[in-house]
């Protein structure tokens, strides 16, 4: 028992660490990426390709003050922050890198995951409201519709994944896609004819859970001055900024486990962790490739996408799975 | 039915066309100048901050007759003379010559007033742009020891 | 336990955008009465950097007043100082030479261009989508380079005479413009198929903000806005200046009266400049670029003198009230944005606030411009 609670120990530390290390380079990759899009270089000055610059904001970010303006509520302002940034870091505790490497597999990792994606929700609005602030009040408001409204589709089509395979266990559904890229989730099966819909569906609202453009509603700079996290400053915002990076990992370790076969190797060679890096690096790569092409969806537009096309085909094929798992 | 379907289909082909579109510039080279260490060459016409132009003695060809003072919309030109005595054909006579010439850049629009206006021919713009200061004072140029600067 | 945010009886709150928001490009206050996101009225509150350009123009000469006509748009400055010389030159009755005019057209309508794609990357990224104004930034960047080598400035230019011309253009630029035009079309193109077809920019501008030609007249609303409503009318084409009768381009008209068609109505120009300033290299006489008889001081007779030019954002009007002094009695700037403006308060309620935003961003507001 004692060794199994050390196990768990430090594989959180090792997850914090994963989650930091990557919530700040993938900072400077966006920053990189993000130029190399408009044709400049980004940031290049500290350090080679300009790789000492998350660790020197992080200290700048670190050494300012920290403000809690006027008339705010101390304990929701406080919280959110922490909030934002907690969940995602514990939502790696169940994710398998690899069949060996996972901190603590459950059998009910998708459910886990997902009961702690629907936190980063409410750090929202705590942050929106407790900030006092107009303009985060109306984003925080905005970014809750909008994530309960996409946690539907997405928990239709884990649902069709889990089904599929006749697990919620996240090694179990990586283990069930194994032996070459034509096992996987991703390609139609007998049983599940629509699945390419189903991974497009999910991207999309991971999209749309992680806040990302084109459905960054939540802190519409243009609209919202910055939506709800505008009274933050210092360490609070930057919290802020690593939980959002650290949800896309999550969201990418997600996408990749159900859909995308997991640590197994496309031709089956060499299976192993890299495999599994790999292809969440690739999804994360085209969150950012989205981000600077598509301008922001309207509100209404989102809520549309998500109730009129995204739920509709997702039942469908939650239906469609259920018949033929039924009849095969 | 179909107009649904068929909106479906050409709103997510817009969207593949736009990202085709990114992902070509990702790979073209990038067309920035890093500033502080790269610097382009001013074209021939760029206009700076005025300067004095000297005559083959290395005095400026200014006569002070003021018309760049009056000129200046923003008044941002003061000037100053002396009178010396000079020798011409064997006669002394009297010459007034620059001994102050002061250019407010704080104030200046740049539009060339005074160079238009001068009867000598006296100013030039220069090809200067990389001028920032945090303090007023260092843009109250003095366009004559700016031009003995140049000189030595 | 805060306090919670303060309602008015009716439930509505106020928002102030602005003056520092990142929607108004500049120091333009809207103060909104706001129910939830939407907006239910809204008052524009200008004046923040208000410099008395009229009353400059009653102190200063003429010629002193050269440089504060740039200082009013500065994203399409020269279409301002045109205004302005041509006014001065039709009082005081100086023949300008052909060339001049020539040179005045194109470098007016490379302006213009530039001024319409920085706006299209402005309104882009307030629509949230960035690489696109680094895009027109690149464009807009070669047309800067090409008025810099001629005018000696990039942005504020002084570079129209009365009479002609600060100084002539080389082969240089003309082979520089040359060489713009083809690339500029495929700019346009790329543009097209990254914005203009996108599903999402569609969504956000089709259909919304409808703003009536009736509306228009009343507020007296000219340029994209008034053309995007379906009200055809262009100084250019109605009451002809400078050369443009000599050269043939269109007036791109849309009746949608969205914010689709005010997008439509700028991108279509862009294209009629560039063939503006084809055919203006091709006929470019040669000759002096100066007026040969000219008054050192000019001072105008006494009378009342008006003219108006089409600018990138509407028609610009310059009223110069003489007593035959050598500075106005009395100078009216009419600047189009001031007109334009007032348009939103009426056309955004009842909008979403993003709505109202975008709609703010298809107006084509330049502060500096508004409030004089």
């Amino acid at each position: 028992m004692s060794l199994t609670l050390l196990n768990v120990i430090v594989a959180v530390v090792i997850a914090i660490a994963f989650a930091a290390a990557n919530a700040a380079y993938l900072v400077w990759a966006e920053r990189r990426g993000a130029a190399r899009i408009q044709r400049r270089p980004g940031p290049n000055i500290n350090g080679p390709f300009g790789l000492l610059q998350p660790p020197l904001d992080g200290i700048k970010l670190m050494t300012k003050q920290l403000m809690i303006p006027g008339g705010a509520d101390k304990i929701l302002f406080m919280v959110a922050p922490v909030l934002a940034m907690a969940p995602a870091i514990m939502s790696f505790v169940t994710i398998p890198f690899s069949q060996g490497i996972a901190a603590h597999n459950m059998e009910i990792g998708v459910l886990m995951i997902f009961a702690f994606a629907s936190m980063g929700a409410m750090a929202t609005l705590f942050a929106g409201w407790g900030s006092r602030n107009k303009y985060a009040v109306m984003a925080s408001v905005r970014a809750v519709s909008q994530n309960v409204s996409y946690e539907i589709p997405m928990l239709i089509t884990a649902i069709t994944v889990v089904m599929a395979t006749g697990s919620m266990d996240l090694k179990t559904i990586s283990l069930a896609q194994a032996g070459g890229f034509w096992h996987w989730n991703i390609f139609p099966s007998l049983h599940s004819p629509l699945m390419p819909i189903s991974f497009i569906i999910f991207f999309i609202c991971s999209l749309a859970e992680t806040n990302r453009a084109p459905f960054d509603l939540g802190e519409a700079e243009s609209e919202l001055v910055a939506g709800f996290h505008t009274e933050y400053g210092s360490m609070g915002f930057g919290l802020f900024f690593m939980g959002e990076y650290a949800n896309i990992v999550v969201g990418a370790s997600l996408t990749t486990i159900l859909f995308l076969g997991g640590w197994d190797c496309p031709f089956g060679i060499f299976p192993g962790v890299w495999w599994f890096l790999l292809k969440i690096y690739i999804l994360i790569a085209t969150f950012i490739w989205i981000r600077w092409t598509f301008p922001r969806t309207t509100i209404y537009g989102l809520l549309n996408l998500s109730w009129k096309i995204l739920i509709p085909i997702s039942l469908f094929n939650l239906l469609l799975t259920a018949g033929l798992l039924k009849v095969f | 039915m179909g107009g649904y379907f068929s909106e479906i289909f050409y709103g997510s082909k817009s969207l593949l066309i736009g990202m085709g579109i990114t992902f070509r510039e990702f790979f073209k080279p990038t067309v920035t100048v890093q500033y502080p260490y790269q610097t382009i060459k001013m074209s021939a016409k760029f206009r700076g901050h005025t300067e004095l132009i000297a005559d083959e003695e290395g005095k400026p060809k200014c006569g002070v007759c003021g018309l760049c003072e009056r000129a200046c919309p923003s008044s941002c030109i003061t000037l100053g003379s002396i009178s010396v005595d000079i020798e011409v054909d064997g006669k002394v006579k009297k010459k007034k010559v620059l001994s102050k010439y002061e250019l407010d850049f704080t104030k200046c629009s740049l539009c060339g007033q005074c160079v238009e206006n001068c009867s000598f021919g006296a100013l030039e713009f220069s090809k200067e742009y990389n001028l920032a200061s945090t303090r007023k004072e260092d843009f109250h140029f003095n366009l004559l020891k700016r031009l003995e600067e140049r000189n030595a | 336990m805060s306090a919670p945010i303060q309602l008015r009886p009716d439930e509505t709150f106020i928002l102030n955008v602005g003056p520092q928001h990142p929607a108004t490009h500049g120091v333009l206050r809207v103060k909104m009465e706001m129910d939830g996101e939407y907006i239910v009225k809204s008052e524009t509150v200008l004046g923040y950097i208000h410099r008395m350009h009229e009353k400059m123009g009653e102190n200063r000469t003429y010629a002193q007043y050269l440089p504060n006509l740039s200082r009013l748009d500065y994203l399409g400055a020269l279409g301002y100082t045109h205004g302005h010389v041509l006014a001065i030159e039709r009082a005081a009755g100086i023949e300008v030479p052909e060339r001049a005019e020539y040179i005045r057209a194109i470098t007016v309508e490379l302006n213009r261009v530039a001024s319409h794609l920085f706006w299209f990357g402005a309104f882009v990224m307030d629509l949230g989508g960035f690489s696109p104004l680094m895009y027109a930034i690149q464009d807009r960047e070669h047309i800067l380079d090409m008025l810099e080598a001629v005018t000696g400035a990039r942005l504020t230019y002084c570079y129209y005479r009365f009479g002609g011309l600060y100084n002539d253009v080389d082969d240089d630029f003309i082979e520089a413009a040359r060489r713009f035009i083809p690339r500029m079309r495929k700019s346009l193109k790329k543009y097209a198929a990254l914005v203009t077809g996108n599903i999402i920019f569609q969504k956000r501008l089709e259909g919304i903000a409808p703003v009536s030609a009736e509306m228009c007249r009343k507020y007296g609303a000219t340029g994209p806005v008034a053309r995007g409503s379906g009200i055809n009318f262009d100084v250019r084409k109605n009451e002809p200046y400078s050369v443009y009768p000599e050269f043939d381009f269109d007036i791109p008209v849309y009746h949608e009266c969205d914010s689709m068609a005010r997008y439509k109505v700028r991108m279509d120009e862009m294209e009629q400049s560039l063939r503006i300033i084809e055919q203006g290299l091709e006929k470019l006489p040669a000759g002096p670029i100066m007026a040969e008889k000219k008054p050192k001081n000019i001072k105008l007779p006494v009378g009342d003198f008006y003219q108006a030019v089409e600018t990138a954002r509407g028609s610009f009007g310059i009223r110069i009230v003489s007593d035959g002094d050598k500075n106005a009695y009395r100078l009216k700037l009419r600047s189009p944005t001031y007109s334009n403006m007032h348009l939103f308060d009426e056309a955004c309620e009842g909008m979403l606030i993003m709505d109202a935003l975008a709609f703010m961003g298809s107006l084509d507001l330049v502060i500096p411009e508004m409030d004089r």
